[in-house]
């Protein structure tokens, strides 16, 4: 069993870092206090080709697997988790392209959302149903060669910002009464809706969207009529949930070593705070959590990678990257004191930031279900 | 305008966010840099900008070179995922302990092995050594112009080079003919990021490796042998306040100011 990283994935990791650090960690707090995305950042992302990490060479990607995702999100996230929220959304609205999409929709697609050219997102979430996907409302009525959509998606990351979307509606009842398409922002009767104002993973775009007779050429089908459940839990199950996953673990990372310095620093009592057991206690929990929400996150994209079906590690590392990040952001404000509370430093952002990933791409009691179906199975 | 074969000197420095975990040995008057990560020295990365830069408008080549230990083929291979089209490295324990002098000789003679070049680009100086020499030094032994602190340059016609080189308070202009060694400082551009397309066919990339026996040189000009400077003493410089009180009134005062500075030497 080799823990290590291949060179060329240390060469991405330092290279992604480099850029992360640069780029995107100057504009954080600007971010957070506006809730405005950086649009140039995610130019410079596109033209560094981190949009398509995951699309085949022959379409124009990287054609890099989830185990260098994993790596590239961990970096973005340790220093924005807003941003590898935005970036791990785009590869989501790309992945069923990839799975499932015909060689034409590939051909057309592909090669200008892994170039970043168009942003991308997946939409499946409504008032009526997230969680409960088989809740949602949202309608798609074949009427000749298209398909007539109408509905509002909420919640959903990049709503503003994505030029190619993949929208999941009914087509008729059950379980295989829902299908993909693949739908572009400009089509007549689809717009973006109502700007979300949230507390944390500010700089990431969330809104609605309204689709009111939105016209949809058939060939834009993604699978077939009836798909759309299948392929919209596996993109959330293998693409969505870990972009997420990478995310609280670039927050956990960020935790650590926020405290380790502050409390190395801060000098109480004649001595750096950093040699009081206390709160070296709280700089283990943090550390272990770290390890261990790398492990479960690696692991799964490693499962993936060998081409695995693995819905409850994949769950199993969301749950606890997510539960961690929240878990030692409060144990980083606590190593910071007061200091921890003031906005300008970052333990409370890391706090708010982690909040919001614990109901991202499936809920902490929607892993807890998906990881039963397993666990049920152990003995 | 034909296309430009350019050489881009490179070298990796400790990594400067990790300086406070470099220990000096003080037998050897050197620093302990194992385990401290290594970084492509900064000026290097827009000197390969800056390269990569002529090549995107005119076409050529862009070799980059280095003198270092074996592990500096993790940098050259940067340098490839960064843009460079191939990569040469010389290490040797022969290469050991060479200053400067030593440095630019072996350099040299490396290039002279790679054949005819256009321009040769280094970063104005290094991170850690930070004398600047080695640029101009592999000027003189190849017996081409070199130009220092260049801000801009222009690829003219015929083979000119237009250089803007800067000075404390503002530049001054020199043309040249090429071939030339040509120094750059940061202002001359902003340096692109590692290519993620790059990276797999960078780390594929076969990164040739010269010893002292692949070149045509003397051996007693490199290494330490080969080192007319050595480091006499490495130490952390000590800054400590004195305070001396003068008394007395403003006229007799202020002799003695004139005094004590004199005596101090800072008049």
């Amino acid at each position: 069993m080799d823990f290590a990283l291949t060179p060329e994935q240390e060469m991405l990791r330092k290279s992604v870092r480099e850029f992360a650090e640069a780029e995107i960690k100057p504009k954080v707090q600007n971010m957070d206090e506006t809730g405005k995305v950086p649009m140039d950042i995610l130019e410079k992302m596109a033209k560094l080709g981190f949009m398509g990490v995951m699309v085949p060479r022959e379409y124009g990607g990287l054609g890099m697997g989830h185990i260098a995702r994993t790596i590239m999100l961990e970096e973005i996230g340790r220093v924005s988790a807003a941003m590898a929220n935005t970036l791990q959304i785009t590869h989501l609205g790309i992945s069923p392209i990839v799975t499932d999409g015909t060689e034409e929709q590939k051909k057309k697609w592909l090669p200008l959302l892994a170039r970043g050219e168009k942003l991308s997102t997946f939409a499946v979430t409504e008032s009526t149903g997230g969680s409960d996907v088989m809740g949602i409302q949202t309608t798609a009525k074949l009427q000749g060669d298209e398909y007539v959509i109408s509905g509002r998606k909420c919640f959903i990351t990049n709503s503003h910002l994505a030029g190619v979307l993949g929208i999941v509606a009914k087509t008729g009842e059950g379980t295989k009464g829902l299908t993909a398409f693949v739908v572009q922002s400009d089509f007549p009767g689809f717009r973006p809706g109502r700007e979300e104002n949230k507390f944390g993973l500010r700089g990431c775009n969330t809104g609605e969207l309204v689709l009111e007779n939105c016209k949809v050429p058939k060939e834009n089908v993604i699978g077939k009529e009836g798909d759309g459940l299948r392929i919209a839990l596996s993109a959330i199950s293998n693409v969505g949930r870990p972009g997420i996953t990478c995310a609280a673990l670039g927050i956990v990372r960020s935790c650590l070593e926020e405290a380790v310095r502050y409390s190395k620093q801060r000098v109480l009592y004649g001595k750096p705070i950093s040699e009081l057991q206390g709160v070296q206690w709280n700089l283990t929990d943090i550390y272990m959590d770290y390890e261990a929400s790398r492990l479960l996150t690696y692991y799964s994209a490693w499962l993936r990678d060998k081409g695995e079906r693995c819905d409850a590690e994949n769950a199993m590392a969301k749950f606890w990257a997510a539960e961690a990040a929240v878990r030692c952001a409060k144990k980083t404000i606590d190593v910071f004191g007061a200091y921890g509370c003031m906005r300008e430093l970052a333990p409370q952002r890391l706090l708010r930031d982690a909040e919001l990933l614990i109901a991202g791409a499936g809920t902490s009691d929607i892993m807890r279900l998906v990881m039963a179906r397993k666990a049920l199975t152990l003995a | 305008m034909s296309p430009v074969k350019s050489i881009v000197c490179v070298k990796p420095v400790p990594d400067p966010r990790h300086w406070s975990e470099l220990a000096l040995d003080p037998v050897t008057k050197t620093l302990r840099r194992e385990g401290i990560p290594s970084v492509l020295n900064p000026l290097d990365k827009h000197a390969l900008e800056e390269a990569l830069r002529i090549k995107e408008r005119f076409g050529g080549i862009v070799t980059a070179i280095s003198m270092a230990p074996l592990t500096a083929t993790d940098s050259l291979r940067e340098a490839i995922a960064i843009g460079a089209d191939d990569a040469v490295l010389l290490s040797d324990r022969s290469f050991a302990g060479a200053d400067t002098l030593a440095t630019s000789y072996a350099l040299a003679a490396a290039i002279k092995k790679l054949g005819e070049f256009d321009l040769i680009l280094c970063g104005n100086q290094s991170l850690d050594g930070g004398t600047g020499q080695v640029g101009p030094e592999i000027a003189e032994f190849l017996g081409v112009p070199h130009v220092t602190y260049a801000r801009k340059i222009q690829i003219l016609e015929r083979g000119i080079v237009r250089v803007e080189r800067a000075l404390e308070y503002g530049y001054m202009v020199i043309e040249g003919r090429m071939p030339l060694v040509l120094s750059v400082v940061k202002e001359i551009n902003v340096p692109r990021y590692v290519s993620l397309m790059r990276i797999s066919e960078a780390m594929q990339a076969e990164v040739r490796v010269w010893t002292s026996r692949d070149l045509d040189i003397d051996s007693s000009r490199i290494g330490l042998s080969g080192s007319p400077t050595q480091v006499a003493d490495l130490f952390l410089p000590v800054m400590e306040r004195r305070g001396e009180m003068l008394s007395g009134a403003p006229d007799t005062a202020s002799k003695l100011l004139v005094q004590r500075l004199r005596e101090l030497g800072v008049l």
